[in-house]
């Protein structure tokens, strides 16, 4: 017996065995426990509820949801407002931080100072702060309905939230919409077909190069064939409201603005550590061969810090995500803050977080694939 | 004098002029930052008003001193017996005495963990009271004294299960080892508001009948169960930076697998981890703001309560760029204190 002590391998197998009963021993008493908990409250387990009807209203939904609605319909439209602010909040704030992070590295002294100096001011405030101060503007200090300021021609905004124009054929365009991605896309194949061509036979096409720009008149001939539909509807003050256009109400666009400005520095700092991190060999040598400083920064030093900043801009991204659903906290209907309520109608917390972490383990999972897939195109080539 | 006539021009071409665009851009942001600097004096001095009331306050449209003078000790120490209130003061002042004591590499020893610890000690028995103290319940405690408390527990607490993570995440037990990875990546992929709202719904339900844990100490846990996940993925890089000889010399010297990682490992990961553990405890300071949606009074909650006095209606953008003060003063002196151990480490081991 005491032979089987002294392998450090049996030892440790030991060790193991004895954590997980102790694990497994804490669970089933917690299971048990609220076993006996549910009973007495009356509380049946499992996900039958999300059948029932919901009976609480919705400020905001991307499809049509009534209070007759199931819990299922309900979560489905909280994961959609989710999605809408992580989708249009990740594409600014990557925007901006990037933007931010090269003004960090700029020639221009005071551009250098401004970038610093936010970055180190938004970064060392909560983030929930920052949403309440955002939507205290939008609620207290923007002017009312009758007074809104025209940001841009036909773009308004007042306390009740942003307006701004949309065709009025939104189906159409929404065609228009999906023939421009697959242009875009083409366009980026073309050009990766061009390259490689050229690698290949050693000759230049810059005939093709300007050809390739041909496939964005596929979404202006979508246009065309749809009956080129051009009406807009513009928001107008009618009465004592706005009328017509599309509206970000005061929480969505406190939210994202919070969000984006808060994740922006973030991106911006990760932006500024990845281009510092390219040897400064790398920037001389394209001087040398004559390649001006904005060329050599898309075509040289670009794509290689990329490969340094994707991972911890993928991590930026998913906590944007999540930090998304602080939105409980200013009253934006997002997947969590619906959960919640959900779950404090129906009791059913295991449920319900069960639901909260599946969805947001999957986003995580989906985001780090298209992460990945992106960042397999700058990974270095070993020959 | 001589420099300003002869070198100031030299570096305004150099940093601010030195081609079209970047003069075009300096003159913009010159006559941008005039405008705003204008403004912020206009605001905070010019046009503010210093004494009066809530009526003054609104006749103008500049910063409300009064309101901050009004609302500051319920901002900062939340519904605590106004007349106790230099026991939280007395508090923090020892619990920031005792990490301002224990920050300098030089007094890391064995001292140093008794002095924190007798820190924490005074800073409850201050809190709460007892002996020949009046006793004041945890319902009452709040400001800052509760977002200092939620995040250096949360932090110091977190450390020892961080380093039971890691190890096991870098271990050769399989069993040990999945779990710790379900674990961490699965804290990890959740929104901390979730693991909030599971503590105050779900730990009620663990809890055998008739025991009940109250709202603070069940906050505390989520926390800690929380930074502990990320704490152990800050170990484990800190852990895969030492070198593997250092494994194999111990293995050699016949130390076991405890005292391998006693003595000669970990000492060396902390050292590495600290300056990143800081950052963590930048994240974990700013988040502690999260218990306001389970409805602890920490600082950014008595802050959006004080707003709510129908007396001084209308003054939040006053308290939260006060506030925000507060959360960037304690932020930015973690961050330099990072960065300056970052440093010395840097040079030592070169």
């Amino acid at each position: 017996m005491n032979k089987y002590f002294q392998d450090e391998k049996i030892r440790a197998q030991i060790f193991q065995f004895l954590t997980l009963f102790m694990i497994l021993g804490i669970f089933g008493y917690l299971f048990h426990n609220t076993q006996t908990n549910l009973e007495k409250q009356n509380i049946a387990t499992g996900f039958g509820f999300l059948k029932f009807e919901a009976g609480f209203d919705i400020g905001e939904s991307m499809i049509e949801y009534w209070s007759d609605d199931t819990y299922k319909k309900a979560i489905f439209v909280g994961v959609l407002n989710t999605l809408k602010v992580a989708i249009i909040g990740n594409f600014l704030a990557v925007f901006f931080g990037v933007l931010i992070g090269l003004s960090h590295l700029s020639q221009n002294w005071l551009l250098r100072k401004i970038s610093k100096f936010y970055i180190e001011t938004i970064r060392n405030i909560p983030l929930l702060l920052q949403l309440f101060f955002w939507y205290a503007v939008f609620t207290e200090n923007l002017p009312g309905v009758k007074e809104a300021m025209e940001l841009l021609p036909n773009i308004f905004l007042n306390n009740r939230g942003l307006y701004f124009p949309i065709p009025v054929d939104t189906k159409s365009f929404s065609f228009i919409f999906i023939a421009l991605v697959i242009s875009i896309i083409g366009f980026f194949f073309l050009e990766k077909v061009r390259v490689k061509k050229e690698i290949l036979e050693g000759k230049s096409f810059s005939f093709f190069e300007k050809l390739n720009y041909l496939i964005f008149l596929l979404p202006v001939l979508t246009w065309f064939i749809l009956g080129s539909p051009s009406e807009i509807n513009y928001p107008s003050l009618s009465g004592f409201n706005f009328s017509g256009g599309y509206r970000f109400s005061p929480e969505f666009s406190a939210l994202v603005l919070g969000l984006v400005i808060y994740t922006s520095a973030f991106n911006a700092e990760i932006t500024r550590a990845g281009i510092s991190s390219i040897d400064k060999g790398q920037w001389e040598a394209a001087s040398a061969l004559g390649i001006s400083k904005s060329d050599s920064l898309k075509i040289i030093i670009l794509p290689q810090a990329l490969r340094v900043m994707l991972p911890p801009l993928t991590s930026q991204i998913l906590n944007l995500t999540k930090n998304s659903s602080l939105a409980v906290a200013i009253g934006y209907p997002d997947f969590v803050s619906i959960t919640n309520t959900t779950m404090n109608q129906t009791g059913q917390a295991i449920e319900c977080v069960f639901i909260i972490m599946v969805i947001y383990l999957s986003l995580s999972i989906l985001t780090s694939f298209v992460m990945n897939q992106f960042a397999k195109r700058f990974q270095i080539v070993e020959r | 004098m001589n420099w300003f006539i002869y070198e100031f021009p030299k570096w305004l071409k150099k940093n601010l002029f030195n081609t079209p665009v970047n003069s075009v851009v300096s003159l913009f942001i010159i006559s941008l930052g005039l405008k705003a600097s204008m403004y912020i004096l206009d605001w905070t001095f010019l046009s503010a008003v210093f004494t009066g009331d809530a009526s003054t306050c609104r006749e103008s449209t500049g910063f409300c001193y009064p309101f901050i003078k009004e609302k500051f000790p319920f901002i900062i120490y939340g519904f605590y017996p106004r007349e106790l209130i230099w026991r939280p003061t007395l508090a923090m002042i020892l619990l920031l005495s005792s990490f301002f004591y224990v920050k300098e590499p030089k007094r890391w020893n064995k001292y140093s963990l008794w002095i924190l610890s007798s820190g924490f000690f005074l800073f409850f028995f201050l809190m709460r009271g007892g002996l020949f103290l009046e006793v004041v319940t945890n319902d009452k405690w709040g400001g800052l004294p509760l977002t200092l408390m939620l995040s250096s527990i949360g932090i110091i607490f977190s450390y020892p299960f961080g380093i039971m993570l890691a190890l096991a995440r870098r271990g050769n037990l399989k069993i040990l080892k999945t779990l710790s990875i379900t674990y961490i990546e699965m804290i990890r992929g959740v929104p901390l508001i979730s693991i909030l709202f599971m503590s105050s719904v779900m730990f009620p339900l663990f809890l055998p009948e008739g025991i009940t844990i109250d709202k603070l100490l069940r906050a505390q846990v989520a926390i800690i169960l929380f930074v502990s996940a990320y704490m152990a993925e800050v170990i484990r890089g800190g852990l895969e930076s030492i070198d593997k000889g250092q494994y194999e010399a111990s293995n050699s010297l016949g130390l076991s697998y405890f005292q391998t990682m006693r003595f000669i490992i970990i000492p060396q990961a902390i050292r590495v981890v600290i300056p990143p553990t800081v950052n963590t405890a930048i994240g974990m300071f700013k988040d502690t703001s999260l218990v306001l949606i389970i409805a602890l009074f920490d600082l950014l909650n008595t802050t959006k309560s004080s707003l709510k006095d129908s007396d001084w209606l209308g003054f939040s953008v006053e308290a939260y760029v006060f506030v925000a003060i507060i959360y960037y003063v304690f932020c930015y002196a973690m961050s330099k204190y990072a960065n300056r151990l970052e440093e010395e480490f840097g040079i030592k081991s070169r």
